[in-house]
C-alpha cells in the first residue's frame, strides 16, 4: 500500500481485476513451464513469476493507445497489456495463428495493434525503441505514453544510458519500468553496481543522473505499482516526461529453463516467496468487508478452465508451411 | 528545369522535397542542424533547419541510442532519415540496426514496418584507419536491409527519394571523395561526380544497376568511387582497342542480376572493383552469385581488384597502394582478357 491510500479507496471490480491479471500471468506462466518440461513446447524461456505486480501495476495505466516495450522476459508484459493468452501460447507452440505468425516466439511476444511491438530480447536494446516511439508520439501531437520495461542488468548497457538521456533532452513520454529482480541473470545487482553508502543509493540513482523523476517502489505491492506509473503517466502527459521508475521485485523461478537457481542464497528466496505480490495482494484485498475467499478461489478457477481450454486450442492450432520462411523478410 | 549539382547538393534537396511532401520524414544524427554548424559532417542537411525546425533533430553523440531511436519513431508511422558522420560508426549502432531494425517485420510475421533510411559516408581519405572503411560489405548480408550506393548526382538523389518511400530499411552509403563538398569540408582529391538533376520529382528504383559505359568484351563491376576510377580504366583501355562495358552496381542489396547478368552474358569476362578489404568483401558475394547462375557464359575466371587485406593506412603513399585505381583495373582487364 502506498502511504496516501487506503484499500478502502479503490473500486472492487478494479481491485479484482489487478488479481485476476496477476493471477492469470501466474498461472499461465506454470503451465508453460509444466508444458516446456513436459517438451510439447518447443524453444526457451524466461519467467517472471513473483514479477506479476510490475507489469499489471504499471499496464493499468495504459490504454490501447499507449504503447509499452518488453525484453527477453516478455509473457507477463505481453499478457498485461492485454494479449490474450491464447495468442501467446500459439505462439509459443509455434503456431501461424500466434501473435508473431510463429515468427516470434517466447522472448519475441507482441501484438503492435495492442501497444507491443515483438519483445526485444537483446538486453537494453528495447530502451532506444521505446524512446523513439515516444518521439514519434510527440511529433504526432498524440497524449499518449510509451512504458519501457527492463531489468536492473539493463541499466549497466550503453543503450540505457543513451536512451534515457535522449529522452530526457527531449522531454519525451517514457516510463522507465525497471524491474528490480536483484539478478542479470545470475549475477547479483550489488556486484555490477557501486551500491552502499560510499555509492549509489539505488538503481533508481542511475535514472536520476539524467535529470529526471525518479523512484524506488515496493514492486511487489501492485497498488504501490499503480499509483507510482498513475503519476509517472500524468507526469508524462503534462511534458514533463520521461519518469525512471526502480520497482523492487524478486523472480522466484529460474532465468530460463532448468535453472535451479543456486546462486540465490535460501534465506532470501524464502523471504521473497513470503512477499511474492499474489498472496500480498490477497491479504489485502481480504481486508475489504466486500471481498472473501470465495471470490479469489472463483477467479483462480475461471482463469485456470481459461487456459485449460486455450492450451487445448493452442496446441493444435496449425504449424507454418516451410515455404513461410521466406515470407514477412521485406515490405 | 536541369540544374548541375554536387552529391551534397541533390541530397540536401531530395531530402527537402520529401520533408516538404511528407511531414512523417524527419532527419535525426549528429550536428546535422546546428546554427553555424556544418549541417552533418560533410553538409547534406546544411540549412535544412531552417525550413524544418522541428524535424531536423540534432542528438547527442550516442550512434547506438539514435538508431534505435530512429527504429521506434519508425515503428510508429514516421520516416526517419538517420544520418551517421563516417560508416565506421555503424558498428556502434550494429545491435539497432540489425537485431531491430532489420528484423522487426519478419519477427512479428509481418505486422511491424521500419520504415527508415540511413546514410553514411565511406571510402580511405586521408584520416586513417577509423574514418575510412568501406562497410558495405557487412550489410549486404544482413536480411531485412536494402542497400544501394550511389556514384552520381542523378542517382543519389532518385534513389534517396525512393529510400525515404520505401517500407523498409534502407542503408544508402555514400563516398567522401564524391560528394562535391564545399568550403571548410571540402576533400582533398575529390572527384567530381556532380550531374544533370531535374527539379521535376523522379525516383531511381531501389534494386537496379546501370550501364554506365557500353563495351562487348569486358565487363567493369563497381559503385561509388571505383565506378569513376573504372570508367578512366576503360577510357585508357579504349584506346588500346580494347572494348570495356562498366555496370555501376548500384544497389548492393539485392544485387539487380538482370542488368548484370546481360551484361555477363554478352562479355562472358568479369572484373569486380572493390575499394575494401578484397576478403569477405561485396565483391566475393557478387563473384560466387555470378558463377553460380552465369557460369555457361564465363569464357575467363572472374577477377577482383580490391584493398589488400589489411586496415586503411594514413600516409598518402600507403593509402594509394591501398585505394585500387586506374592502373590496377587496367591490370585487371588485362588479367581476365588473358
Amino acid at each position: 500500500m502506498t502511504e496516501h491510500t487506503s484499500i478502502h479507496d479503490y473500486d472492487r471490480v478494479f481491485l479484482l481485476g489487478l488479481y485476476e491479471r496477476m493471477v492469470l500471468i501466474r498461472e499461465f506462466e506454470e503451465r508453460v513451464k509444466y508444458l516446456f518440461l513436459e517438451g510439447r513446447m518447443p524453444g526457451t524461456i524466461h519467467q517472471c513469476l513473483g514479477q506479476e505486480a510490475t507489469a499489471v501495476g504499471v499496464c493499468s495505466n495504459l490504454t490501447d493507445e499507449d504503447y509499452i516495450t518488453s525484453t527477453h522476459r516478455p509473457h507477463g508484459h505481453a499478457l498485461a497489456k492485454g494479449l490474450t493468452p491464447l495468442e501467446i501460447l500459439i505462439e509459443l507452440f509455434g503456431g501461424v495463428t500466434g501473435c508473431c505468425r510463429g515468427k516470434g516466439g517466447s522472448m519475441h511476444v507482441g501484438n503492435i495493434r495492442k501497444g507491443m511491438p515483438p519483445a526485444i530480447a537483446i538486453v537494453g536494446g528495447g530502451i532506444p525503441v521505446a524512446t523513439g516511439m515516444a518521439l514519434a508520439l510527440k511529433m504526432q501531437h498524440r497524449s499518449n505514453v510509451v512504458a519501457c520495461f527492463f531489468g536492473d542488468g539493463a541499466t549497466s548497457e550503453g543503450a540505457f544510458h543513451e536512451a534515457v538521456n535522449m529522452a530526457a533532452i527531449w522531454d519525451l513520454p517514457v516510463i522507465f519500468a525497471c524491474e528490480n529482480n536483484r539478478y542479470g541473470a545470475s549475477t547479483p545487482v550489488g556486484q555490477i553496481m557501486r551500491l552502499g553508502a560510499e555509492g549509489l543509493k539505488s538503481v533508481a540513482d542511475r535514472g536520476a543522473a539524467y535529470g529526471i523523476p525518479a523512484d524506488t517502489i515496493d514492486g511487489n505491492d501492485v497498488l504501490a505499482v499503480y499509483e507510482a506509473a498513475k503519476d509517472a503517466k500524468r507526469v508524462c502527459l503534462e511534458g514533463g516526461g520521461p519518469v525512471f521508475l526502480e520497482f523492487l521485485t524478486y523472480r522466484i523461478t529460474g532465468h530460463s529453463r532448468r535453472d535451479p537457481c543456486l546462486y540465490q542464497p535460501k534465506e532470501e528466496r524464502q523471504a521473497a516467496l513470503q512477499s511474492e505480490p499474489i498472496g500480498r495482494f490477497e491479504g489485502v484485498l481480504l481486508q475489504r468487508a466486500d471481498v472473501v475467499q470465495s471470490d479469489l478461489d472463483g477467479i483462480r478457477e475461471t482463469v485456470a478452465k481459461e487456459l485449460s481450454e486455450a492450451i487445448a486450442i493452442a496446441e493444435q492450432e496449425p504449424k507454418p508451411v516451410p515455404e513461410d520462411v521466406l515470407t514477412d523478410v521485406y515490405a | 528545369m536541369v540544374k548541375q549539382l554536387s552529391i551534397v547538393e541533390a541530397l540536401r534537396a531530395g531530402i527537402a522535397e520529401e520533408m516538404a511532401r511528407d511531414e512523417r520524414v524527419f532527419c535525426i544524427g549528429e550536428d546535422i542542424g546546428i546554427p553555424g554548424g556544418w549541417g552533418g559532417a560533410f553538409t547534406v542537411t546544411l540549412g535544412l533547419e531552417r525550413a524544418f525546425r522541428d524535424r531536423i533533430i540534432d542528438t547527442p553523440i550516442a550512434e547506438n541510442g539514435f538508431f534505435g531511436v530512429a527504429v521506434g519513431a519508425a515503428i510508429l508511422g514516421m520516416r526517419p532519415i538517420v544520418d551517421v558522420q563516417y560508416g565506421d560508426f555503424l558498428f556502434c549502432a550494429m545491435d539497432q540496426i540489425h537485431s531491430n531494425a532489420s528484423m522487426l517485420r519478419y519477427m512479428s510475421g509481418g505486422t511491424v514496418a521500419v520504415p527508415m533510411v540511413m546514410r553514411a559516408p565511406v571510402g580511405a581519405t586521408g584520416r586513417g584507419a577509423q574514418h575510412a572503411r568501406n562497410v558495405e560489405r557487412f550489410f549486404v548480408g544482413i536480411p531485412g536491409i536494402k542497400v544501394v550506393a550511389p556514384s552520381n548526382a542523378y542517382d543519389a538523389k532518385g534513389l534517396l527519394k525512393a529510400a525515404v518511400r520505401d517500407d523498409n530499411p534502407v542503408m544508402i552509403f555514400e563516398h567522401k571523395l564524391l560528394y562535391g563538398s564545399k568550403g571548410a569540408r571540402m576533400e582533398t582529391g575529390a572527384v567530381d561526380s556532380s550531374s544533370d538533376v531535374p527539379d521535376e520529382d523522379y525516383i531511381v528504383p531501389l534494386g537496379t544497376a546501370r550501364v554506365a559505359r557500353r563495351g562487348s568484351q569486358v565487363t567493369i563491376l563497381a559503385w561509388l568511387l571505383m565506378l569513376h576510377h573504372a570508367l578512366s580504366a576503360a577510357e585508357r583501355l579504349a584506346a588500346s582497342g580494347v572494348d570495356v562495358e562498366v555496370v555501376d552496381v548500384r544497389s548492393l542489396s539485392p544485387f539487380d542480376f538482370d542488368t548484370i547478368g546481360a551484361s555477363v552474358r554478352k562479355t562472358g569476362r568479369v572484373v569486380i572493383v572493390e575499394e575494401g578489404p578484397k576478403t569477405g568483401g561485396v565483391g566475393a558475394e557478387l563473384s560466387a552469385s555470378i558463377a553460380e547462375r552465369f557460369s555457361p557464359s564465363l569464357k575467363a575466371p572472374i577477377v577482383r581488384v580490391a584493398s589488400p587485406d589489411v586496415p586503411v593506412p594514413f600516409a598518402p603513399v600507403l593509402e594509394n597502394a591501398y585505394r585500387p585505381d586506374p592502373d590496377r583495373i587496367v591490370e585487371g582487364v588485362r588479367q581476365v582478357l588473358d
